[in-house]
C-alpha cells in the first residue's frame, strides 16, 4: 500500500526535515517528492511506502495533521488509490 | 509518477468544492425475520439489522481516514416491512420502533424501507401497514417510508394515490411542532428502484441479495468549479463533454469506496448511484450549475433543457467510470436541500409547475417541496397523480416528498437544519380536484407497457 503526503501552506525552514522524521520514526520509506509554489503556496507532495509501518495509518495521520497545525500548515495523507481512480483509467 | 496538478485537483474538490460520498446504504434482506408474533418479529429485525450492521459506521469512518474522503451519511435499507410484517398480529409501528433503535446501536444517519409496494393494490396487511405510516414517522426519528403507487407495467393505483394524500396530511400533523418534518421522511413512488442508497425512499427491494453495499455519490460542487472553468460562450458540445468528464472522476470515487467497503465488511457489492446530490452549503447546488450554463435564474426558460443536458451528461460520464450503475442516477431538484433552488423560488424564479416540468428530465421527482398547511389532501394527491403520470408514461422513477407545513402561508420560511435545510413555502394551484381523486380505481398502464 502506498500512501501520498500533501503540504500545503506558507514556505519555511523545516518542512521537508519534519515530515521526513515523523515518517523515518514510523519506518516509512519516501519514494519520490516534488515541490512547488502555485499563486505563492508552498506545495509539497511526496509518494510513501506504507507497507510496514510502526504506526497505524489513523496514527500516523494524526501525527502529520498535529505537526502540520504546529508549523501552520495542511498536512494531510491519503492512500494513493483515491488519485489513481481519479485520474487513470 | 506524481502528478502534482491531478493531486492538488482532487485535494480541492474535497475541501472546497463539497465533494463527498453521499453515503454508504447496506441494503439487508428480513424475509427471514417474518413470525406471526409481533413482538418476536420486531426482535428479530433489530437483532439481524445490528449483527450485519455492526461494523458499518467503523469501516465507513476509516475509509474515510485512509482516503481523506468525507462520507456523509452511512445508512440501511430493508425489505419493504408492510411484506415482513404482513403475518404478525400486531402493530406495525412496532417493527418501526425496532427499526429506530437499531439506528442507536449501530450508529447509523438512517434506515429506510419501511415500505409498501401497492403499484397495482393492496392486501389486507398493506392496508394496515400504510394506515400506520404517519403515526410511525412521527413516532420514530431516524426511520424513513416509501410507498410505490404506481409502475409502468401496471398503471397508476389511484386509491393509493387518495389514500398517500391523507397519509401525509396526517404526518404533518402529527409533526406540527416540526413543520411537518415527518413528510420529509416520506416519499410516494411511480417506478421505484429496489436498489437505491438514497433516503428517503431507500428499500432492499425483493430480487435483492441478503446483503448488499451501495453507494451514492454526489458533487455538484465540483460539477459547479468545473463550469465556472469553461467560456461563458463555450457550446453546449463543450458544456456537455466538461459535464462527462467531471462525474466519470466523481463516480470513480464512489466507485473505489463501494469496492473498498464491500470487501472491507464481507458483502457483496450492489451498486454505485451516480446522483448529483446537493446539500444546503452555498456551491453545493443543482440550480447553480444550470445557473452556469446561461440562465439568470434557475426556473427561467430553458431550464428543463438545460437540467435534460445535465441529467443525460452525468449518466454518460458516470456509467464509464463504475461496474455497477443503479439506484436513481441522475441529478436530484430538492428545493429545501439546495440553496440555489431556495433563492430561485424566493426571487419568483421557479414555480411548482416549472419544477413539475424538470421532473420529466431529472432523476426522481417534486423533492422536499414546503406548501401551504392548509392545502388539501386531494390537492396533494392529485400532485402525486401528475407526478405518477409522467414517470408511467416515460418508464422512470418520479417521486413527490412535500410537506404541508402546518399552520405556514405562501411565502413563510420553514427551516428543518442538516441535510434537509429548510425553504419558502410555495404556491399551490387553487382549482380542486376532488372530484377527479374520489373516483378511485386504477389509470391504465400505457400502451408501451406491452414489451412482451
Amino acid at each position: 500500500m502506498r500512501g501520498i503526503i500533501t503540504v500545503i501552506g506558507k514556505d519555511r525552514v523545516g518542512i521537508i526535515a519534519a515530515v521526513s522524521n515523523i515518517l523515518m520514526e514510523a519506518n516509512i520509506n519516501i519514494l519520490d517528492i516534488t515541490q512547488t509554489t502555485l499563486q505563492d503556496i508552498f506545495t509539497m507532495i511526496m509518494l510513501v511506502d506504507l507497507t510496514s509501518p510502526t504506526l497505524t495509518f489513523d496514527q500516523l495521520s494524526k501525527k502529520l495533521n498535529d505537526k502540520g497545525e504546529e508549523m501552520g500548515l495542511s498536512i494531510r495523507i491519503q492512500r494513493e488509490d483515491i488519485f489513481n481512480a481519479m485520474h487513470k483509467i | 509518477m506524481i502528478n502534482t496538478y491531478e493531486i492538488l485537483e482532487t485535494i480541492k474538490m474535497i475541501s472546497s468544492e463539497s465533494l463527498d460520498i453521499r453515503t454508504i446504504t447496506m441494503g439487508i434482506s428480513l424475509r427471514d425475520c417474518a413470525h406471526s408474533d409481533m413482538d418476536e418479529l420486531a426482535k428479530r429485525v433489530y437483532d439481524k439489522i445490528t449483527r450485519k450492521a455492526e461494523k458499518l459506521v467503523k469501516t465507513g469512518e476509516n475509509i474515510e481516514k485512509e482516503y481523506g474522503i468525507p462520507i456523509t451519511n452511512k445508512r440501511i435499507s430493508v425489505t419493504p416491512i408492510s411484506i415482513i410484517g404482513e403475518g404478525a398480529n400486531g402493530d406495525y409501528i412496532q417493527i418501526a420502533k425496532a427499526m429506530d433503535r437499531a439506528t442507536e446501536t449501530t450508529g447509523v444517519d438512517f434506515i429506510g424501507g419501511y415500505s409498501a409496494l401497492i403499484h397495482k393494490g393492496y392486501t389486507d396487511g398493506d392496508r394496515r401497514f400504510v394506515d400506520s405510516i404517519a403515526e410511525a414517522l412521527s413516532e420514530t426519528k431516524r426511520v424513513c417510508a416509501s410507498v410505490n403507487i404506481a409502475t409502468t407495467k401496471s398503471g397508476i393505483n389511484m386509491d393509493a394515490v387518495a389514500q398517500m394524500g391523507r397519509v401525509i396530511k396526517k404526518a404533518a400533523e402529527l409533526s406540527a411542532k416540526e413543520s411537518g418534518i415527518a413528510c420529509a421522511k416520506l416519499v410516494v413512488f411511480c417506478n421505484a428502484p429496489e436498489d437505491n442508497p438514497f433516503m428517503a425512499g431507500a428499500f432492499h427491494g425483493i430480487g435483492e441479495p441478503e446483503c448488499v453495499i451501495n453507494v451514492g455519490v454526489s458533487g455538484p460542487g465540483v460539477m459547479h468549479n468545473a463550469l465556472k472553468k469553461i467560456s461563458p460562450n463555450a457550446d453546449f458540445t463543450e458544456v456537455a463533454e466538461t459535464i462527462k468528464k467531471t462525474a466519470f472522476k466523481i463516480t470513480r470515487v464512489g466507485q473505489l469506496v463501494a469496492t473498498e467497503a464491500s470487501r472491507r465488511l464481507g458483502v457483496t457489492f450492489g451498486i454505485v448511484d451516480l446522483s448529483l446530490a446537493p446539500t444546503p452549503a452555498i456551491g453545493d447546488s443543482i440550480a447553480n450549475i444550470l445557473e452556469d450554463m446561461g440562465l439568470e435564474k434557475c426556473g427561467a426558460p430553458g431550464t428543463t433543457a438545460a437540467l435534460a443536458l445535465l441529467n443525460d451528461a452525468v449518466k454518460k460520464g458516470g456509467t464509464m467510470a463504475s461496474s455497477q450503475v443503479g439506484g436513481l442516477s441522475g441529478a436530484f431538484i430538492p428545493v429545501s436541500e439546495d440553496a440555489g433552488m431556495v433563492e430561485a423560488v424566493k426571487a419568483g424564479a421557479l414555480s411548482l409547475e416549472k419544477l413539475e416540468a424538470m421532473t420529466c428530465v431529472c432523476s426522481v421527482g417534486l423533492d422536499m417541496i414546503i406548501v401551504p398547511g392548509d392545502t388539501p389532501d386531494y390537492t396533494i394527491s392529485a400532485i402525486i397523480a401528475d407526478e405518477a403520470a409522467i414517470g408511467m408514461i416515460n418508464s422512470k422513477t418520479t417521486a413527490v416528498r412535500i410537506i404541508p407545513a402546518p399552520g405556514k402561508k405562501v411565502g413563510d420560511i420553514v427551516e428543518f437544519g442538516g441535510l434537509l435545510g429548510g425553504g419558502p413555502v410555495m404556491a399551490v394551484n387553487k382549482f380542486s380536484s376532488k372530484a377527479f381523486i374520489s373516483r378511485g380505481g386504477r389509470i391504465p398502464a400505457p400502451i408501451h407497457s406491452l414489451r412482451n
